[in-house]
């Protein structure tokens, strides 16, 4: 059982019910000015994004391997097996590396904060039953966001664009993008289009950090037995001399 | 500008500097990062930590190149210059360290890593290693400071494990220098692709070694002619062609990368970025190409200007992967705050300051070969290792 989302572009309307939603679940300030900013914050978990006729909605991924827990240096982020990717405010010690590694700019920081914490969608981990549906899918009424296994929600997906093939572009965004996302988007038009970077890697990110990582233990028993040795061969000499020179030190005085 | 007005003038600058940074911090710590940094959500890392973490870091790799090349590769010509290499890297991680603090959220976590894991994280990796390396750093300073207080045994001491901690050290630095590039492989899609390689760590690595050399020739100048010493030339000579073939072989690698990847062809593409990746080439391949002719390695002058170039050019590196490489998929001109300079300019000036104060209050330039042979008595037990000034 891991919970996904289905969000659907042309489906959405635009009515901002699931960031109304979201905001009074995560008890944030939620008023006009809140729901014109079209960009996640510390502040707003989850932002309908305006393209002319179409919408589009940004939320992070929980992606299947995420760069933001796997960079985290003291595992305040992490990926459950629930689905939704958490965060442990008490272990953060705010280096924002997340914020840096997130090829979707997701985490946000709490800028004006004297102790600051990280922000994100937690896909309403809170809520732990195994059927919940987050906040945000709750909220929608035209099934333009919904909750369900990330399997099912790739076959309804599927269905959908079988039944009006002109209606959708041929793909589903969050299969293979960055080795898998626990959110899944289905659109009218190409998703570079709706703000969904298209070009993002096929491999999980943690793998482009493993393949020079896994060598530290290599390099540090390699390096010192090496090191160690060379300076073994290049001391050799000192060596010598000084066995000579206590040898002839012994012999002169007579 | 006479001697004198000079050292007015430096005085000066130090404290209106030390003024500006303690205001900066004040505001840092007191208003938020917010209020202080021109960092936001979409630009998350500045120039704490493009300048003061990556530059501070490599500008200290002095430290390892020469404790290597005198303490296992046994290269005794190069003793003169260790001490002061060990210092400039001793105190550059300690400014590292309280840089770190500004730029923490948190600052007061900063040994969660000790205790909350996570290996997979190559700032978890660095954490341990700049960490642990420090401390290598303060135990290979050490003796320099029993030497001053004359503790002759507790150096004696000190100087049989001596072995294991200088192999530590080079080891502890060839993990982290190299992993501070390798910080950058988690963001094959937000790099710009003339910074973007998963050669990154190698290329780390290589640059450090090439700018502890360099660092170690500016500083060699610039004591000699502050502690009225005359400069080691045969050795700065000598490490004139170490750097013209380290550079030799970080291009090599670079350029193969490069073609290979076809990242050249960014080049081409219009922006400000690769003339500032030019910059970069250029600084740091001119000192390679200069040195490669006899006669500039004749002049000190020379010398130590392609040094200082080199040095440069390193810096504009980091900064262009820390910062300049950020900016096209970010869409933020980052332009760092007063206060973000200001913090910045401190650690360096306290840097110079700490360090001048070391140099004439212990024995880091002059020789004690004397008080060394008395101390030691010849005994036949005492460890090649604790020869002359370096250890
Ligand atoms: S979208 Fe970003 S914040 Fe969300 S799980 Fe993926 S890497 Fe982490
Ligand atoms: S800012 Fe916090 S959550 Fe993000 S990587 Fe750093 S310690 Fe981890």
């Amino acid at each position: 059982m891991a919970r996904a989302i289905l969000y659907d572009s042309t489906l959405c309307v635009g009515c901002r019910e699931c960031e109304k939603a979201c905001s009074e679940g995560k008890k944030l300030p939620y008023n006009e000015k809140v729901a014109a900013e079209e960009t996640v914050s510390s502040h707003k978990l989850t932002a309908v994004r305006t393209h002319g006729e179409r919408f589009s909605r940004k939320l992070c991924m929980h992606c299947l391997d995420p760069a933001c827990a796997s960079v985290c240096p003291v595992a305040a982020l992490e990926k459950t097996a629930a689905g939704p990717v958490v965060y442990h405010p008490e272990r953060c010690m705010g280096c924002r590396y997340c914020m840096v590694a997130c090829v979707y700019q997701v985490p946000s920081y709490q800028w004006e904060a004297r102790l600051p914490l990280i922000q994100k969608c937690d896909m309403c981990a809170d809520r732990t039953a195994p059927d919940a549906v987050t906040r945000c899918s709750e909220a929608c009424s035209f099934e333009a966001t919904i909750t369900g296994e990330r399997h099912e929600l790739v076959e309804i997906a599927r269905k959908r664009m079988a039944e009006k093939p002109n209606d959708y572009y041929p793909k589903i965004y969050g299969i293979e993008e960055v080795g898998g996302t626990s959110v899944l988007v289905i659109a009218g038009v190409p998703f570079e289009q709706l703000g969904y970077p298209s070009s993002v890697a096929k491999a999980a990110l943690p793998n482009y950090t493993w393949a020079a990582l896994q060598y530290v233990p290599d390099i540090a028993v390699v390096g010192a037995v090496l090191l160690g040795g060379i300076h073994w061969i290049t001391h050799r000499r000192e060596e010598v001399s000084r066995v000579e020179g206590a040898a002839a030190g012994r012999e002169v005085p007579q | 500008m006479s001697a004198t007005s000079r050292f007015h003038f430096w005085r000066t600058v130090f404290w209106l500097v030390m003024a500006a940074g303690v205001v900066a911090g004040f505001q840092r710590f007191y208003y938020g990062l917010g209020a202080s940094t021109n960092l936001s959500d979409r630009f998350p890392w500045g120039i704490w930590i493009g300048f003061d973490l990556l530059c501070g870091v490599g500008l200290a790799a002095g430290g390892f190149t020469l404790a290597a090349t005198v303490h296992l590769f046994n290269i005794k010509a190069y003793e003169p210059v260790v001490r002061p290499a060990i210092l400039t890297a001793f105190l550059g991680y300690l400014l590292v360290v309280v840089a770190l603090m500004f730029d923490l959220g948190r600052p007061y976590r900063i040994w969660h890593p000790l205790v909350m894991w996570n290996p997979r994280s190559v700032m978890f990796e660095v954490g341990w290693c700049v960490m642990l390396y420090t401390t290598v750093l303060f135990l290979e300073f050490l003796p320099v400071v029993l030497e001053r207080f004359k503790l002759h045994t507790a150096k004696r001491l000190l100087q049989g494990i001596m072995l294991p901690i200088v192999i530590a050290g080079v080891i502890l630095s060839t993990l982290h220098q190299s992993s501070l590039g390798s910080l950058y492989l988690i963001v094959p899609n937000r790099m710009h692709p003339l910074w973007y390689t998963p050669w990154l760590p190698v290329l780390f690595y290589l640059s450090a070694i090439g700018v502890g050399m360099a660092m170690t020739i500016f500083e060699s100048w610039h004591s000699a002619r502050a502690f009225k010493r005359h400069l080691e030339i045969k050795l700065v000579r000598g490490m004139t062609r170490v750097l013209v073939v380290v550079i030799a072989v970080y291009f090599a690698l670079r350029g193969m990368d490069m073609l290979q990847r076809k990242a050249y062809t960014a080049l081409f593409e219009p922006g400000y970025e690769r003339w500032l990746f030019l910059l970069e080439v250029a600084l740091m391949a001119g000192p390679m190409i200069l040195f490669w002719f006899d006669w500039s390695r004749k002049s000190p002058r020379t010398i130590y200007l392609g040094s200082v170039a080199f040095i440069l050019g390193f810096v504009t590196n980091r900064l262009n992967i820390g910062l300049t490489s950020f900016e096209r998929v970010t869409g933020v001109n980052y332009f760092p705050s007063w206060q973000e300079v200001a913090i910045t300019l401190m650690m360096i000036g306290l840097g110079f300051a700490i360090f001048r104060f070391a140099a004439s209050h212990l024995p880091i330039f002059e020789s004690h070969e004397e008080e060394e042979t008395q101390a030691r008595g010849g005994e036949p037990g005492v460890p090649v290792l604790a020869s002359t000034p370096g250890d």
